[in-house]
């Protein structure tokens, strides 16, 4: 691969407000989701069994009554699936045992004509279990286990200076633990695919139009379990509805569709996951309790900050959430500490959900912040001004355009900070309590390797750009479109973009915020070597293919983006509701590619996670192990009726140590802090400190 | 699901036929509650019956004593009976309640029959995975000791803990409506307040409608206390949520004493609640929020909770003053 170094940008097409070029397709339901693509058969649809004992091994499954319902096909169980090569990754290799990992696991999985004669074969299947004793409780005294690294792959502990002697000499102390719930994504598309298995000529074997965030990895996780090269299994996901991380990495369900497939015939199989069975099988946020101690001066100075963070994982497959990772970065402090314990459980396998780490980290953290700030008697924002770092306290290195102060001094003049009562229970407008609130948001800015684009003349002055990211609702087909314009230097209406399908060249995950970042620092290489071969006016059908190279530059600094969050909060008198009429997000990110896409994005992240202030909770019966809350009639998310008043903005800036295009990533960033200033308003609203999430009504009466 | 048969009913008494006649038969009107429960694999019927194209979806008036009254045919759509003209003017706790509930494509759908037969949300009784009593008799009850947030503080059983879902059947049996019933033996009339159980030991049993029993129409008799009424819900989310707790309360002053109310709870039983203790203490007193939060807690009185459902009783018994109060002082409008 022909690597290339991106030479900075200049922004035509980028900066400007493009409609989404799907938009019209999607608005009019003619953009086909995964199962909705036209197969070359007719499907078979499959239905997942799924275990009803948390631990043990299935001791019998008796199909006879499945088999015999008209329209079933086959049962495939563990007796009788294809054998997987590898089975290393416990989530993905099911069906080659009797053992069942957690309650909801795949243990069966029917083939039916029709959709509801597969639904009615599953109920028909019988299976009967050697339950074990399980353990599906998260607490503080069961999470012992010290992983060996936090995800992606940063240490599981950090320890600099002395913490215990630095916060016995401390003028104040803020010593609290704060608690999330188990969250679910759920995005609006369900896990879903359409998988064929054709073996009977050259080149693509397992072919699968899924519903994921990345193509790639699909077929790097898939292939060499099922004994496959790379090349034989193709994935495409033009278009996808949502993902929230829960599409980053394939679950089993993906790999139930490919040995079903197997099985076939080559006729196609066609698996959508229900909204119920997505409350175990496509990922999860684990629960997170954080005790921090925050030590200071009698000013707001920090003089140690302590994050201990208890969590849980699955036996089956292990998943440390990097609660504690912006604790590192963020405030300057001498004496500083972040610890990772998981209880290692008997349940389903946690996973990405927007800002893993920095949504549920910078909840403790940012709460923690305004204890402190009321301790100490000092403004949250002036507590923040104080204990801004001069380099990254984390590696020592520069920041590169670390903007935090200027986010949050833009907020407070727009969400008018500056006459709000110091004390708490201090305003009230006729039955509700009134306050405000503020906390810090913070996204590392990251660029993934192993991402390239081919670049190949058209005719009439017209280019195809193609790589293999995913589009999974955020607006990529529009902004990389815009990157490629002016890559290239021509109009976007001249660039023909192709993405959706491995058999394009290699991209990394539409995750941790570096989909664009990545995809369009390769299609900025691509095309800039394309131009340096090939000139301006190329003949048709030239192309180029490159890679970036890594830019030793951004190796100097620690890059990160910042943002402010700002809420009112009300809440009832009578009944303890909450209601969050003003939020307010102002981000530092880089250069806005697109203000349109960017302001859904922001607007989406600040929304999610007024969502996980106030509603959100998957509620795990550990009798059972698990999510009983398995609906979004019990998994409550906000309605239109809660959001009334998001609004963002970001600062005018661009940031070409970070990438090419100038740009960071913004696709997390609203999600983190959101919780913490509802919170903190909600405080400043009624004296009341709640430290659990969510922040439901009965949290405020007496 | 499993496969069934279907048959649209020519008439009530037809209707009321095919069901007594097939143990495993159900009605089905806008399915809002029971296609869910056909897919969930929580019931499995041989037979449905429809009787949503029965000709029982008029609003009508009826000469009562003190007044008009209004029979509302059972299959009259939430949302219909919601905006109707008479039931805002002389019933608004009913059209509160109802837009209180569900989402708009929902009240479209659902029927008024079907509103008060709808079954309990109670998380387990939905997984068909978990013991319950309601759906399984004689399994146990996995609402005790699991996710309570929603349990019931008045009249629980240690067989079934969970709540009504409705708030249509709050505001109708604060206002004292009847529900008429046509059975095999022909048509009677049941009050709202005696319509649905208490678990006891047979939870499976929501209410004391034998199996084959149509709801035809429901009738609200006129009060003054009608027509000032209001229902007031406190929920997790702003919309499109199941009561945590609500009230429905009607009231007639005389100066500022009070000399009719009426209170129904919801969210806090496994029947709309009317609460006459506290209604029996306020008659004849002055209308203000300590006297109401008083009668409040003696309607409490023997109320059991866990940990995560102790809320309720401070819940209901503020909610019951800001409704009691808003009459009161006439800022609820319609
Ligand atoms: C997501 C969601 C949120 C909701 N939120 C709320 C809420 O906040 N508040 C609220 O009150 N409700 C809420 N609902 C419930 C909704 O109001 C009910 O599903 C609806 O009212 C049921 O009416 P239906 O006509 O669809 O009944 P169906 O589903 O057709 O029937 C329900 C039951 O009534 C029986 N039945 C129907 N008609 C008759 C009759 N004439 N005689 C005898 N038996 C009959 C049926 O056999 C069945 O057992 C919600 C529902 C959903 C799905
Ligand atoms: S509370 Fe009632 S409905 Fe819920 S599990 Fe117990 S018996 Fe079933």
């Amino acid at each position: 691969m022909t690597e290339q170094a991106a030479a900075p940008l200049q922004p035509r097409s980028m900066g400007t407000s493009t409609i989404r070029l799907d938009g019209r397709l999607k608005v009019s339901g003619a953009a086909p989701y995964a199962v909705e693509h036209p197969a070359d058969a007719p499907p078979l649809h499959a239905w997942l069994v799924q275990s009803t004992v948390a631990r043990g091994r299935v001791s019998a499954l008796d199909a006879q009554q499945a088999l015999a319902h008209p329209g079933v096909v086959s049962v495939l169980d563990h007796t009788n699936a294809p054998r997987l090569e590898d089975t290393s990754n416990g989530e993905l290799a099911i069906l080659q045992d009797a053992r069942v990992g957690f309650r909801g696991q795949i243990v069966a999985v029917v083939l039916a004509e029709t959709l509801e004669t597969a639904r009615e074969g599953a109920a028909l299947v019988r299976v009967t279990y050697q339950a074990e004793e399980h353990a599906a409780e998260l607490r503080v005294d069961n999470a012992t286990y010290r992983p060996d690294s936090v995800n992606p792959d940063m240490d599981t502990d950090t320890d600099e200076g002395d913490v215990e002697a630095a916060l016995a000499g401390a003028d104040v102390v803020v010593d609290e633990t704060y608690r999330t719930p188990y969250e679910h994504n759920s995005p609006m598309e369900p896990h879903a695919l359409v998988a064929t298995w054709d073996d009977a000529g050259e080149g693509t074997v397992l072919d699968l139009v899924d519903s994921t965030q990345g193509v790639h990895g699909v077929v790097s996780a898939l292939a060499p379990m099922l004994g496959l090269e790379p090349g034989q299994v193709r994935v495409r996901a033009p278009h996808v509805g949502g993902g929230f991380g829960s599409k980053g990495e394939p679950h089993s369900h993906e790999m139930a569709a490919a040995l079903a497939a197997r099985t076939t015939g080559g006729r196609p199989v066609s698996l959508a996951v229900t909204r119920q069975q997505m409350f175990a099988l496509t990922g999860y946020r684990t629960a997170t309790i954080s005790r921090f101690r925050l030590g200071a001066r009698s000013d707001g100075t920090l003089l140690a900050i302590d994050h201990q963070v208890f969590e849980q994982t699955s036996a089956i497959r292990e998943y440390a959430e990097q609660t504690a990772s912006p604790t590192r970065m963020m405030y300057a402090a001498p004496d500083r500490r972040t610890s990772h314990r998981l209880a290692v459980l008997d349940v389903a396998v946690p996973s990405w959900m927007r800002a893993p780490g920095e949504m549920p980290g910078m909840f403790a953290h940012e709460t923690a912040m305004d204890e402190l700030a009321v301790a100490c008697g000092v403004d949250p924002i002036v507590l923040r001004e104080l204990n801004e770092p001069a380099t990254d306290p984390e590696t020592g290195k520069p920041f590169n355009n670390r903007r935090l102060l200027d986010c949050l001094h833009r907020g407070a003049q727009r969400f008018g900070w500056s006459g709000r009562p110091a004390g708490a229970r201090a305003s009230a407008d006729g039955e509700w309590w009134v306050g405000t609130g503020v906390a810090s948001a913070t996204y590392p800015m990251m660029v993934q390797p192993g991402n390239s684009a081919r670049v190949r003349s058209l005719d009439g002055g017209r280019y195809s750009v193609a790589i293999g990211a995913v589009d999974i609702g955020t607006g990529a087909w529009t902004v990389l479109t815009q990157i490629a314009a002016d890559a290239l230097d021509v109009d976007p209406a001249a660039i023909e973009l192709e993405i959706g399908d491995s058999s394009l060249p290699a991209a990394t995950v539409a995750g941790g915020s570096s989909g664009t970042s990545s995809w369009g620092g390769a299609i900025v290489a691509a095309s800039q070597l394309f131009r340096n071969d090939h000139g301006d006016s190329p003949d048709p059908g030239v192309e180029t293919t490159a890679s970036a190279a890594e830019d030793p530059v951004a190796e100097e600094y620690a890059l990160h983006s910042f943002g402010a969050v700002f809420a009112e909060a009300r809440v009832h008198r009578y009944t303890g509701e909450v209601r969050v009429p003003r939020l307010l997000g102002v981000y530092s990110v880089g250069r806005v590619i697109n203000p349109l896409t960017a302001r859904s994005q922001f607007l989406g992240g600040l929304t999610m996670g007024l969502s996980a202030a106030l509603f959100e909770e998957s509620y795990r019966d550990a009798r059972f192990g698990h999510i009983v809350t398995q609906d979004l009639a019990t998994y409550h998310v906000a309605t239109h009726a809660d959001v009334t008043g998001v609004e963002a903005e970001w600062l005018d800036e661009e940031d070409y140590v970070a990438t090419p295009m100038g740009s960071r990533g913004i696709g997390e960033i609203g999600i983190v802090g959101t919780s913490a200033a509802v919170a903190n308003a909600t405080y400043h609203a009624t004296g009341l400190r709640v430290r659990e999430l969510p922040l439901t009504a009965d949290r405020f009466l007496p | 699901m499993r496969e069934l048969e279907y048959v649209r009913a020519d008439d009530a008494a037809s209707a009321v036929a095919l069901v007594s006649g097939e143990p495993e038969a159900r009605f089905l009107a806008g399915g809002t509650n029971l296609v869910d429960h056909l897919k969930l694999g929580i019931t499995a019927p041989r037979l449905l019956v429809d009787v949503s194209r029965l000709p029982l979806d008029a609003v009508e008036e009826y000469d009562a004593p003190g007044g008009t009254g209004l029979r509302i045919g059972a299959n009259v759509r939430n949302s219909d009976l919601a905006a109707h003209p008479a039931v805002r003017a002389s019933w608004p706790a009913v059209s509160r309640a109802l837009l209180a509930g569900a989402s708009g494509q929902i009240r479209h759908q659902a029927t008024t029959a079907g509103n008060l037969l709808q079954r309990t949300r109670c998380v387990y009784f939905q997984d068909a995975t978990t013991p319950c009593n309601k759906r399984e008799p004689g399994t146990g009850c996995s609402a005790v000791g699991g996710y309570a947030r929603y349990n019931a503080v008045l009249g629980a059983s240690p067989d079934c803990v969970t709540v009504h879902p409705s708030d249509l059947a709050v505001a109708l049996t604060a206002l004292d409506a009847q529900v008429v019933v046509l059975g095999v033996s022909g048509e009677r009339r049941i009050p709202m307040t005696g319509l649905h159980r208490l678990p006891g030991d047979r939870p499976d049993l929501d209410t004391v409608l034998e199996h084959g029993d149509l709801i035809t129409a429901v009738e609200l008799p006129p009060s003054a206390a009608a027509r000032r009424s209001t229902y007031q819900k406190a929920r997790d989310r702003a919309s499109y949520a199941f009561a945590l707790v609500s009230v429905a309360a009607g009231l007639e002053l005389d100066g500022d004493v009070v000399r009719d109310v009426r209170i129904a709870w919801g969210g806090v039983a496994h029947r709309p609640w009317r609460a006459t203790r506290a209604e029996d203490a306020l008659r004849g007193q002055q209308l203000t929020e300590e006297a109401v939060l008083a009668a409040a807690e003696l309607e409490l009185e023997g109320a059991t909770t866990t940990d995560q459902n102790a809320y309720k009783v401070p819940m209901i018994r503020n909610t019951t003053a800001l409704a009691c109060t808003r009459l009161a002082a006439g800022e609820v409008s319609r």
